[in-house]
């Protein structure tokens, strides 16, 4: 019998209490213990941005992330990102720009995307480009993908232009 | 996206972008893959595979890993008497676990099952294999030559589902297959050309990287199989599983839940029989879910060497086309056969070409087993094909878009006798992608800029059924054995149905690839889905219109009553009635179904051979580091020829997807073989495309209404990769002034190629060393 650790975490705004393997990565706590599917494995080595999860608001390879250093952080996943049944505006935007194919990538991508417009709300496209850098699409050629987090982004949003404006003061993060 | 459309207009919703169907899903993570699902009493299998390119198995200890706790079965081939362990569509070669010998490095050898993926790992580290290693040959040039290992020393069987009419032949021990295209007389032209184009070009064994890796679930109940794969072929899976396991058809379920990227990978049977297998040994369902590095193991796509002789008069028109093709088939014919036969099919390209004769064969190699990979052919000789039509422009100082103008296929016209007749207009074609591309505007130095074509006769055999069940309430299921596989079948196909049927598309529900559930289509693959799933959805709800309508006649008609059609019901008389209303007068209450069926043969429009043409036309302009051979591409363009875009926005998203897939593949990606052993099988030294790596990027679709599909659509998605690599080869040639015949175009190869250019200048020159010229 292997031995079992507990950790204390935030998933998705949900405090969890869960006893665990110490070699338990932070995928296969997502998935299987707590069958949030919606994180998906592919390379399993950090190369591919599929698992990409945000801790404590940055964003992880959870294929590569031990879930005992997760132990009193906050964890999001791409099942926290809709609040109330409506899509969060990065969500849409991928639903818009038909900024996925297949979709195995699409979470990752999402939450890799969330990281960065919460770090920088009004990027460039070659921003948007760097900062998806370490993900994989293999289907769609990144193109509407691009697209996307640019119409997502308050930039790309002619009616969040306003809310630039108006959020200017307080977005200390905009850059 | 520019849209240029002369066809008509087809009944919405056909023909716009609505969004896809599968969007909310995969947007919220709740869409399930095949990795995804759990059920009670699942088993997680890992396999041992071979450590030899080519080996004899000598004994395989297996106590070890029995003993260990939480191990369920540990399953060889000796423990399989009661299954056909050769599986394979084409050829029955393929033994779902290695039996006497290894062919390749990664081949299944023994499966470990237990009651956690953790667990089956280190009991399959406890299984302790004997090999005695054999010669081997890991690139078709080995395997062909004097005294080259046998793969196989008897010929598999053959099967009769390889996608051609033809016996394959087996010309030597290690050739799997070989297939000839042949019309004219191909020595006389050449011997009457004014010049004749020579040369040798490679095409490397690639890996699709589907991003959800290979996996399956399987599970017996009472001597039925059901099986949830990753796969695009569920009805190709179901008759290896039938026949590995000796069951009827019927008793094999296959089911595809969401599809984790395909790109051909995933067509045809890969790890499901051994994951059946697993799980009946060990009396409880089974999963079998590979890493992405045992996916690199599972199947590539074919590398080609391809010698190609082209011969032109002085106008630059075609005379005559010769070649051989080799295709590094791997360990295993896959599909293999068919990649090869299509391979000669379609080095001609779109042109008219009085003789040519093309024979290719496919080589057997001890590597991981070659099959179906996007273009299925047409990238590898597309390369050759199209590189020597711009070395001849250039020798013949004739522009190569006019030199391609001079040679292409006018509408109707048939590359071969017998076959279809090309139903794109490639001049207009042409055009578009000069006018996108700027053809004659000025270049900064050292660029250059190509347009390319390529030709494939797709849409596999036309063997697709459908069904459309009205309900009483008036929506609609229609159940198909396309798959998602993130093409987005499920949005287009929904698109069809609510057209046909004349109501709101929120009324069309979709119900794909449960074999148990759905009707037959031979596969998801070929560009087929839209042209042929879509004309059997159509035949389908036209079938259940002319039912509803004599329904209508028979319960809601009384004397003269006239009953007419009409989008989404009929009119009796001075009332309209939807159709959910004609079922229920028809029943006499509130319940009842019309049930419409479609067939699609080759028979009427799809008799003639291929269903379609599925042309690509891709532009670049690209230039080239000269100090370190690094290509850089400005602008990619295509041009998607489509008949009928029957949602523009997949279109668009096939086409950029393709030609992205496609420069990865011309610029970086190669399975790199060393003493017999992949030395990049995993994704650090496998590079795929990233997002700074897209270029500039223009799509334009045509729609002229020429397909053979509903209101003339015809395939898309494999086209807009097939002409890159020679694309960005031609534009190099125009704008460093270098010669690439070897895909990918490493920064090494570009800069010996430039050493090359330089050296040949400088022999010109009289000696002295020539830099900077490029472009001028």
């Amino acid at each position: 019998m292997h031995e079992l650790v507990t950790i204390e975490l935030s998933v998705n705004g949900v405090a969890r209490s869960l006893l665990i393997e110490p070699r338990e990565t932070l995928a296969e706590v997502l998935r299987d213990r707590l069958g949030l599917t919606g994180t998906k494995v592919s390379c399993d080595a950090q190369v591919c941005g599929a698992c990409t999860v945000l801790v404590d608001g940055l964003a992880m390879s959870a294929c590569t992330y031990l879930a005992v250093d997760a132990d009193g952080r906050a964890v999001r996943t791409v099942e926290g990102l809709a609040t109330d049944g409506v899509l969060a505006p990065v969500q849409q935007a991928f639903v818009d720009k038909a900024a996925f194919q297949c979709g195995f990538c699409t979470s990752g991508m999402l939450m890799a995307a969330t990281a960065l417009l919460e770090d920088n709300p009004t990027p460039t496209r070659e921003e948007v480009v760097r900062g998806l850098e370490g993900n994989i699409c293999r289907c769609t050629g990144y193109v509407p993908i691009v697209e996307a987090v640019l119409a997502a982004s308050r930039a790309g949003d002619a009616a969040g232009a306003a809310r630039i404006e108006q959020g200017s003061e307080n977005s200390g993060g905009a850059r | 996206m520019k849209r240029v459309t002369t066809r008509p207009t087809p009944p919405a919703p056909i023909g716009e972008a609505v969004p896809r169907r599968d969007a909310l899903a995969k947007v919220t993570g709740a869409a399930q893959f095949t990795v995804d699902l759990g059920m009670p009493g699942l088993a997680h299998a890992k396999v041992v595979r071979s450590p030899y390119p080519h080996a004899r198995i000598l004994s395989i200890d297996t106590a070890a890993a029995r003993a260990h706790p939480g191990v369920i079965a540990v399953v060889t081939a000796a423990d399989l008497p009661d299954v056909e362990l050769l599986y394979g569509h084409s050829i029955a070669d393929h033994p779902l676990i290695a039996t006497g010998k290894v062919r390749f490095i990664g081949e299944p050898v023994v499966g470990v099952v237990a009651e956690d993926p953790v667990t089956a790992e280190e009991a399959a580290r406890l299984v302790s294999v004997e090999y005695e290693a054999l010669a081997y040959a890991t690139d078709a040039e080995a395997a062909l030559a004097e005294g080259a290992a046998i793969l196989h020393e008897k010929p598999g069987e053959q099967r009769p589902h390889r996608g051609f009419e033809e016996d394959i032949r087996r010309t030597h021990p290690n050739v799997c297959s070989q297939s000839r295209q042949h019309w004219g007389d191909v020595e006389s032209a050449l011997a009457g050309a004014a010049l004749v184009v020579e040369g040798e070009y490679r095409y490397p064994r690639c890996y699709a990287y589907a991003m959800e890796p290979y996996n399956a679930v399987a599970s017996w109940d009472r001597g039925e199989l059901t099986v949830w794969t990753s796969g695009q072929h569920p009805y190709m899976v179901r008759e290896d599983l039938a026949r590995c396991f000796h069951l009827p058809l019927a008793s094999v379920r296959v089911i595809v839940p969401y599809v984790g990227g395909g790109y051909g990978s995933k067509s045809y049977t890969k790890v499901e029989p051994l994951t059946a297998a697993l799980a009946l040994r060990a009396g409880r369902p089974v999963r079998l879910a590979l890493s992405i590095e045992e996916s690199i193991l599972t199947t590539r796509g074919d590398g080609a060497t391809i010698r190609l002789r082209t011969g032109f008069d002085s106008d630059g028109r075609i005379l005559a086309r010769e070649a051989t093709i080799l295709l590094d088939s791997g360990a295993y014919a896959e599909n293999s056969p068919l990649v090869g036969r299509k391979a000669a099919n379609r080095l001609g390209g779109p042109y008219r070409i009085p003789a040519l004769d093309v024979t290719c064969s496919t080589v057997y190699t001890n590597t991981v087993p070659g099959s179906s990979f996007r273009g299925f052919g047409a990238p590898q000789v597309t390369l050759a094909g199209e590189t020597q039509l711009d070395e001849a422009a250039e020798r013949l100082g004739i522009d190569p878009v006019e030199l391609r103008r001079r040679n292409v296929l006018r509408p109707g016209e048939s590359a071969w006798p017998g076959v279809r007749g090309i139903d794109a207009d490639l001049v207009a074609d042409l055009d578009l992608a000069a006018d996108e591309l700027g053809w004659a505007a000025p270049l900064p130095p050292g660029h250059g800029r190509a347009i390319c074509l390529s030709a494939s006769d797709a849409g596999s055999e036309p063997v697709t059924t459908s069904v459309v069940r009205v309900h009483a309430d008036g929506s609609i299921t229609v159940t198909c054995g396309s798959t998602e596989i993130g093409q987005g079948s499920s949005t287009v196909l929904a698109q069809i149905a609510a057209g046909e049927m004349g109501v709101p598309l929120d009324h069309v529900h979709l119900l794909q690839s449960d074999t148990s559930a759905v009707s037959f289509d031979r596969s998801t693959g070929a560009s087929r889905t839209t042209t042929l799933m879509g004309l059997a959805i159509q035949s389908a709800a036209r079938d259940a219109r002319s039912q509803l309508v004599a329904w209508a006649r028979e319960s809601l008609a009384t004397g003269d009553d006239e009953v007419v059609e009409m989008p989404g019901g009929v009119r009796v008389g001075d009332k309209v009635h939807g159709w959910g209303a004609v079922v229920k007068a028809w029943f006499g209450g509130a319940m009842g179904e019309a049930i419409g069926r479609g067939y699609l043969r080759r028979a009427g429009a799809t008799e003639v051979m291929p269903p379609f043409w599925e042309v690509g036309c891709v532009g670049v302009e690209a230039s080239v580091d000269e100090a370190t051979g690094e290509i850089a591409v400005h602008r990619l363009v295509t041009v998607g020829d489509v008949g009928c875009a029957v949602n523009p926005q997949l279109v668009e998203a096939q086409d950029v997807g393709a030609a992205i897939m496609g420069l990865g593949m011309a610029l970086r990606e190669e399975l790199v073989y060393e003493d017999g052993t992949l030395m990049n099988g995993n994704l650090f030294d496998y590079r795929v495309p990233r997002a700074p790596d897209v270029p500039e990027f223009r799509s334009v679709i045509a729609e002229r209404g020429d397909g053979v599909g509903v209101y003339g659509a015809k395939g898309g998605g494999e086209g807009s990769l097939n002409p890159v690599a020679a694309a960005i080869s031609n534009a190099l040639r125009r704008g460093a002034g270098i010669e690439l015949r070897e895909v990918p175009f490493t920064p090494e190869r570009v800069w010996k190629a430039i050493q090359e250019r330089d050296r040949a200048r400088s022999a010109a020159h009289g000696g002295h060393a020539v830099q900077g010229e490029a472009g001028t």
